[in-house]
């Protein structure tokens, strides 16, 4: 059963787009992430063209965090605030990220410049994630209490200027860091089709010390922002947002979350981080093969008229 | 008087090669075509189209015509833009894109039918001169290419893969005579066709020299939703995108109405 794509310009087998939404749903809603990070790189196996799966991409990001994020609003778990903040800096990122993603479009290295950024960011994330689990994994199995990381020495991040008061997170800090890490996620979200919640997540806990019960909140807050920003930019400034795709996505992604958060629940938190790290790693080191082995063909071909 | 007419002849028989490739006015022969349909349109579930040609010769001369010395080659032709190739190399270990050459207005697609090898009907600089042929289209650099010295090596490429992706194609064969003077062609449009007017010509070779063209108009467009969807991209792309950003906002949000647990 085929659909035709009317952004992309080609016809894809609806099933196998039903298939990889259900799937990254049920990933993202075992994990709590947005799954942007897998739908981008599926999408692009399938040789959709690597600039409308990034803008694609970000699409379904956005619906993927809204039902997040509603839950987490009921349960008073997001700091406006803070993600205020973090929005400002995400904004600006995603405006630069957006030129950045034309630019690169121009020149014709921006298919390069994706993987290779896939490759970086989810093999480090990856790297980490897998350590700290497995760590605590088998802390675990010595039956040594596990303590999280003591939040009570303060860093260089504490010391820099412009603080500002966070009532809801209880944390007074200055307003640079924040502005910036909301920067970079921007950044990453218009160039990649990311949400950054895995990214945003570890930084907020570890490099800005907010308290863990309003991080996945707050992050899911700035996220739908700044991916719904994207969208409308990516659709004005590159026409590259696939609508039917995007849906297809979506439907499937909102399912399967479901199922994804009843398992998600039946696991250990080590476990659980243990199993995304690998993920990521593996879908990080595909992308890497694919940089390093010889392509099959070293010449593409690009036209006005199509743009990818 | 006869020294004359031989001179005449003479004049007629050198001066035929030179005039084949410039309007053909002497020529008695013409061509006639006609298509079933001048629109073919893309929906949901299309997976490419047969477009079959119907056309007859007239004015011909039957004993060359028994002899099996008319020749028809139809070609359909996409929309023409500028187009790149790229060339990736390894750099530091990982395949970069390096070199590049645009070339100018090629077809987006094209699909080649003809009675015989198309290489065995006329002179390959005949085919040269007109752009007959995948590998007679014109591929004119823009921009800085240097020596030129890659010219050829990005021209073979830019076939090579218009021809293995199926977009650009040719049917030896695919024209056939169904009487003396009628005949019938079947050109193939792909899947991933562009949209726009494509362009059917047919061209008509009398013992290897052009006799006749025709030409006539095809669109391709794009139908219902997708024409819909594609218009709205790009005619009022804020309006669209804050739509898209609206529908997934609806789907998150009937989610969490529709799987509500607590």
């Amino acid at each position: 059963m085929t659909v035709y794509l009317p952004i992309a310009e080609l016809s894809v087998n609806i099933l196998i787009i039903l298939g990889m939404g259900a799937a990254v749903g049920f990933l993202s809603g075992m994990f709590g992430v947005g799954g942007g990070f897998l739908i981008t790189p599926l999408l692009i196996f399938y040789n959709i063209p690597p600039v409308v799966a990034v803008a694609t991409g970000a699409n379904q990001v956005v619906a993927s965090s809204i039902s997040g994020a509603i839950t987490h609003f009921r349960r008073g778990t997001i700091d406006i605030k803070l993600g205020t903040v973090l929005l400002c800096g995400g904004l600006a990122g995603a405006t630069l990220g957006v030129w950045l993603f034309s630019l690169l479009r121009r020149i014709g290295q921006l298919d390069l410049v994706i993987s290779l950024a896939y490759v970086i960011l989810l093999g480090t994330v990856g790297t980490l994630m897998l350590w700290e689990s497995i760590n605590a994994l088998r802390r675990a199995s010595k039956n040594e209490t596990v303590t999280l990381r003591k939040p009570g020495q303060h860093n260089w991040i504490h010391g820099l200027p412009l603080k500002m008061r966070f009532k809801k997170s209880k944390i007074y800090l200055s307003v640079i860091p924040v502005a910036t890490l909301g920067f970079c996620i921007g950044i990453l979200t218009s160039v990649m089709g990311v949400g950054g919640g895995f990214i945003m997540v570890p930084a907020m806990i570890y490099l800005l010390r907010i308290p863990t019960n309003v991080v996945v909140g707050t992050s899911l807050f700035q996220i739908i922002f700044v991916s719904a920003y994207t969208v409308i930019v990516q659709a004005t400034a590159n026409y590259t947002v696939d609508i039917v795709l995007a849906f297809v996505l979506m439907i499937a992604g909102v399912i399967g979350a479901q199922y994804g958060v009843r398992v998600g629940q039946k696991l250990r938190g080590e476990q659980l981080r243990a199993l995304l790290a690998l993920l990521v790693l593996a879908v990080g080191i595909r992308l890497a093969i694919e940089l390093v082995i010889p392509p099959k063909e070293i010449y593409s071909i690009v036209s006005a008229g199509r743009g990818f | 008087m006869r020294i004359l007419g031989l001179i005449f002849l003479l004049g007629l028989f050198f001066a035929a090669p030179l005039a084949t490739y410039a309007e053909p006015m002497d020529f008695t022969e013409k061509l006639d075509i006609g298509i079933s349909t001048d629109e073919i349109s893309i929906t949901s579930d299309f997976r490419g189209a047969d477009l079959t040609i119907f056309g007859a010769i007239d004015g011909f001369n039957a004993d060359l015509l028994a002899q099996g010395k008319y020749n028809i080659v139809v070609a359909l032709e996409g929309p023409k833009e500028n187009t790149t190739v790229r060339k990736k190399q390894r750099v530091f270990g990982i395949w970069i894109n390096t070199n590049s050459m645009t070339f100018e207005l090629v077809p987006e697609s094209y699909s080649l039918s003809s009675t015989r090898d198309i290489d065995t009907i006329a002179p390959p600089g005949g085919m040269n001169n007109m752009g007959i042929g995948v590998n007679h289209i014109p591929l004119t650099p823009i921009g800085y290419i240097g020596d030129g010295s890659n010219l050829t090596e990005f021209r073979d490429a830019f076939r090579r893969l218009r021809e293995t992706t199926g977009v650009y194609q040719r049917d030896p064969g695919g024209v056939q005579f169904i009487s003396s003077s009628l005949f019938k062609a079947s050109v193939r449009l792909p899947a991933d066709v562009p949209n726009g007017v494509h362009i059917v010509r047919a061209y008509l070779f009398r013992d290897g020299v052009f006799v006749a063209a025709k030409a006539l108009p095809l669109r391709v467009v794009k139908t219902g939703l997708e024409q819909a969807i594609t218009r709205a991209a790009h005619e009022s792309p804020l309006f669209y995108g804050i739509t898209a950003v609206l529908l997934a906002v609806v789907t998150g949000w009937l989610a969490s109405i529709v799987f509500r647990r607590d």
